[in-house]
């Protein structure tokens, strides 16, 4: 075993998998059966709880339900249930009712589709493969279709967002500020001022407590009768306002929550990523004259990058998986306006609608995978290797 | 911080010190509000909620320990259970978890994998072959001994041909990406599997399924941290004659004591906290705590006083862990799991 074998620094990706050939076989002679024993426990407990379930789930949303005598049974249906979530009688909780958009949601939709089209112009040019652009079209088509929907139920007279439309908002408005937040604080707190570490204590403890409680500590203090901030509400003359019972004031409310919630987890990421960081090309800045925000933006910001998109893709896992805080801050309600996908499909699962519940389900699923996924190569991967 | 530190270029001036404290006084507020309310409610008769808001205790009420000795003494074994299901449940999946977890994590980063994807698909055919002949009506027990039969003929076989393979970066990704996975996508088939097994609403259900799910984090994490150890160890260990085993378990987990505690502590907060998967799988006896404050709006309405004490006996120990977690994150456990 030479030095340079065993040198240590961040190694990412194939640099890894090739020193780990190297080093086995060189030392570690684990037989067949010892490599088996330490990973096949784990491939197991995933085998059990996710792919099996993922196939049985599969199964189910192509069934429906039946009570037969002594027991029930799942009745092979086909693809009824995603057509009704799609296109029949479901289509209004789900996807949202539908209106021509107002001039303003022209104008958002003209800009997202202009971006998403450079976008891909932008990639031409740069040379991408044949199937990279096959990919990317259908990524940009996919994105087009989800913000029409969005500007047709959002940016719309008499439209209203389905439980899918309510979540992507969720996820997109609880991630950005979360972010922001979570980015200038743990700015802040490199700044060298007394009294950080009670700042760090303090800022980490919403990610601490059950989501479950979160929730009940916003109905408390959204009360606008019995609440703290009666006086607020009672000043701009909302007393009698009900939160929820207005569709957007509940929104804001879930999503206040989560973000009071989750800003933590982005604030001591980023904050350990910013003192990670080289501090001599920051000296190095200050001396040559550089500005604050010229250093945060052409130093701090490149260097942190890798880690700031890894952070985002990790909430937005998660975030598409939020049910606690609609669940018991605002029920789903007022009607289904608060329902994100995971509570629409408790709700089914809760109403014995198993074959309708697994189809939300998956749809979930393939937002999710279709977010993360296009996220990791346009965004992360550009990013992370350079 | 050091004192006789040379001002360096980097201390804010006097202004944007103030500007920073404001911003960071005012984050602070917004986080701790909110609890303030928590515990001055937990001190409150109804009548001092229900009469609009009082802020201080002494001052614009007298505070009063009803809500505080209505859960503890009068609902105490309704309130014990659920808190022992809890601590029952996370403690022992969060170390299920880490157990698995740091094994499976030591071996991807340490021995060479090469799964072929020929196998695998092998292994996924046999197993379609196995549900679809269960869903015809063969018995489920023949169907699995058969299938397996046929996977074991054809990877001995078939298999030695197939060259395309996988490896261990590969596998590592898998296995985070399950983490993907909505809950919700797989409780139902959960659910029914516990139904069957008879352990539906009990605590090993909980366990077992918060630790599969909680695998991907650990994986994740310890994957990294064990990146980093010093080899030299361990091929010393193994020169002299140590197993496999015996060098993860007296050198290599000994020597990840501060990853492997940060990692517990992360896990055992998400099971601490965990809502969905408890809201299918338990229902009486294996109750947890998120579950139990989440049931006090259904049945009394919502009474404060009580909801805020529930709230505060669950988020105290995590709470304390938070304090702990802090020292451990700040040392950059994270960061480096996260830079990859």
């Amino acid at each position: 075993m030479n030095a340079a074998r065993v040198s240590r620094g961040r190694v990412a990706g194939p640099a890894i998998e090739d020193q780990t050939r190297r080093r086995s076989r060189a030392s570690l002679g684990a037989s067949f059966a010892v490599r088996a024993a330490f990973i096949w426990p784990a491939l197991l407990a995933i085998l059990f709880v996710s792919i099996f379930p993922l196939v049985v789930s599969l199964y189910i949303s192509l069934s429906r339900l039946k009570l037969v005598r002594g027991g029930f049974e799942f009745r092979f249906i086909g693809l009824d249930n995603f057509r009704e979530l799609y296109f029949g009688g479901e289509q209004r909780h789900f996807l949202g009712v539908t209106r021509p958009p107002t001039p303003l949601g022209w104008l958002v939709l003209g800009a997202g589709l202009g971006l998403l089209g450079w976008g891909l112009y932008r990639a031409w040019r740069a040379g991408a493969s044949p199937t990279g652009m096959v990919l990317r079209v259908l990524g940009v088509l996919l994105a087009a279709g989800a913000m029409w929907l969005l500007v047709q139920t959002v940016l719309a007279d008499g439209g209203r967002p389905g439980t899918a439309a309510v979540t992507v908002i969720y996820v997109l408005v609880g991630i950005t500020a979360q972010f922001l937040l979570g980015l200038g604080l743990a700015y802040l707190l490199t700044q060298r001022l007394p009294g950080q570490r009670f700042f760090r204590v303090v800022f980490l403890l919403p990610m601490m407590i059950t989501p479950v409680g979160v929730a009940y500590m916003f109905r408390m203090l959204t009360d606008t009768g019995k609440g703290p901030l009666q006086p607020l509400w009672a000043a701009v003359g909302l007393t009698d306002y009900s939160w929820v019972n207005d569709p957007w004031g509940a929104r804001v409310a879930v999503m206040v929550g989560d973000i009071w919630q989750w800003t933590p987890f982005m604030f001591i990421v980023l904050l350990a990523a910013l003192e990670g960081q080289d501090q001599d090309t920051v000296e190095a800045g200050l001396v040559d004259g550089a500005s604050r925000w010229q250093i945060f933006r052409h130093i701090s910001l490149p260097a942190i990058l890798p880690v700031c998109t890894t952070v985002v893709l990790i909430r937005l896992i998660e975030a598409f998986k939020i049910i606690d805080l609609p669940n018991i801050l605002t029920n789903g309600g007022p009607g289904t306006a608060t329902e994100s996908l995971s509570l629409h499909a408790y709700i089914r699962w809760r109403t014995l609608d198993l074959g309708q519940s697994a189809a939300v389900a998956y749809s979930l699923l393939f937002i999710v995978t279709v977010a993360a996924v296009a996220y990791v190569n346009l965004v992360r991967r550009r990013v992370a290797e350079p | 911080m050091n004192p006789l530190r040379r001002r360096s270029v980097k201390d804010l001036p006097p202004a944007g010190k103030l500007a920073a404290y404001l911003v960071l006084g005012g984050w602070a507020l917004v986080v701790l509000f909110p609890l303030y309310w928590l515990v001055v409610t937990s001190f409150k008769l109804p009548i001092h909620v229900n009469s609009g808001p009082v802020y201080l205790p002494f001052v614009d009420f007298e505070p009063s320990l009803d809500a505080w000795r209505y859960i503890l003494v009068d609902l105490r074994s309704d309130t014990l259970r659920p808190y022992v299901n809890t601590v029952v449940v996370s403690l022992s999946s969060s170390a299920l978890a880490l157990l698995l977890g740091s094994a499976a994590a030591y071996a991807l980063i340490r021995f060479p994998y090469a799964p072929r994807v020929g196998v695998i698909a092998l292994f996924a055919g046999c197993v379609l072959l196995a549900a679809v002949a269960a869903g015809l009506g063969v018995p489920p027990a023949v169907a699995v001994v058969v299938a397996g039969a046929c996977f074991a003929l054809l990877a001995a076989t078939v298999g030695r041909r197939f060259t395309r393979a996988l490896s261990n970066r590969d596998l590592a990704f898998w296995v985070i990406s399950q983490r993907i996975l909505p809950p919700v996508a797989v409780v139902i088939p959960i659910y029914v599997l516990f139904q069957q097994l008879r352990l539906l609403d009990t605590r090993t259900a909980l366990i077992l399924t918060y630790a599969a799910t909680n695998l991907p984090i650990v994986v994740w994490l310890m994957r990294d941290y064990f990146d980093k150890l010093p080899w030299e160890l361990e091929e010393a260990a193994v020169v002299d004659g140590a197993s496999a085993f015996r060098v993860f378990r007296s050198i290599t987990l000994p020597l990840s004591v501060p990853g492997l505690v940060a990692t517990f502590l992360i896990v055992l907060v998400f099971a601490w906290n965990e809502y969905l998967l408890a809201l299918f799988l338990s229902s009486a006896d294996a109750q947890t705590m998120p579950l139990t404050v989440a049931a006090q709006n259904a049945t009394r309405g919502p009474q404060w006083w009580y909801m805020s004490v529930l709230i505060q006996i669950m988020i105290l120990p995590v709470i304390a862990l938070a304090i702990a977690l802090e020292r451990v994150v700040s040392r950059g456990l994270l960061v480096g799991a996260v830079k990859g």
